[in-house]
């Protein structure tokens, strides 16, 4: 009996975790634009996986090590992919969503972007 | 310098070594020891970002505060974007501004973007000088000073005591 409440403890964890998994995914359709996208399906979904491992710690607990090493890396490797995508996306210049409010990022960027060029 | 670069690296792999295979046993201690004995021999010359770590009880108790801060940050806001993606009329406000950091260590910096990208709603983009250019899905100020209050500082304050 015991044994079966730290499963249920487990597999509600997961269940959160694929509520927040599935809302990064329904973000990914809904937002505007790329950076949006960005922000929603890369990144809402962090919680949602770091849940869904957390919970299978419960379910299997031999696995901890694996799955604490997959949240580091995750943690890790997660937001240098994002930058890249957005900052790639910026240089061949994707059109913003129309409602943008305000982009400093603009003229500075060319200058930066020349200069890279130049070294080139 | 050399020599506690390698044996930080050798330390970090033994410790992964340790969490991917769960067991104790000879052969497996004696594998992961030459393993990571060779990587951090060859690699360890050219790895200069654990140069920046300090071993002192201090910034050990400041890098759990820091964890502690960064998960509750990263519940809040994971909320906040669900929210944001449930409403039908899809209320965003999305706009690329700039923020300043005090921090000087490539470490801290690194984890201070990091920590700001992971966080949903807002999204570093480039980083020049101590310049941030940072996505917000929500801007709610235009202003250098306010933006970098409500989104560099709180991770920023905690780093400082870490990295100096």
């Amino acid at each position: 009996m015991e044994n079966s409440i730290v499963e249920i403890i487990g597999a509600f964890l997961v269940l959160i975790g694929s509520v927040f998994l599935f809302l990064g995914a329904l973000g990914l359709v809904r937002m505007p634009d790329v950076f949006n996208r960005i922000q929603t399906g890369t990144k809402a979904s962090t919680l949602g996986t770091f849940l869904t491992f957390f919970g299978l710690v419960f379910i299997m607990p031999e696995w901890w090590g694996k799955l604490i090493l997959l949240i580091i890396f995750i943690l890790m490797t997660n937001p240098v992919s994002s930058h890249v995508l957005a900052r790639a996306a910026y240089c061949i210049k994707v059109p913003m969503f129309k409602k943008t409010v305000i982009d400093l990022y603009g003229k500075d960027a060319e200058k930066l972007f020349k200069k890279e060029t130049k070294n080139e | 310098m050399k020599i506690k670069n390698q044996f930080a690296i050798f330390i970090v792999l033994m410790i992964i070594w340790f969490l991917i295979n769960n067991s104790f046993k000879l052969e497996v201690i004696a594998v992961g020891f030459v393993l990571s004995f060779v990587i951090a021999i060859i690699f360890g010359k050219r790895t200069d970002v654990l140069n920046e770590f300090k071993f002192t009880p201090t910034a050990f108790f400041y890098t759990l505060i820091y964890l502690l801060v960064f998960f509750w940050e990263l519940i809040k806001s994971n909320i906040q974007v669900a929210l944001i993606v449930l409403k039908p009329s899809l209320p965003i406000n999305p706009g690329i501004v700039k923020t300043r950091t005090i921090l000087k260590s490539k470490m801290a910096r690194m984890i201070l973007t990091n920590s700001i990208t992971l966080t949903p709603g807002t999204l570093t983009v480039d980083i020049e000088k101590d310049i941030l250019y940072i996505h917000w899905i929500n801007v709610e100020s235009l202003d250098i000073d306010v933006a970098t209050e409500k989104i560099v500082k709180k991770f920023e304050n905690i780093l400082v005591k870490i990295y100096g």
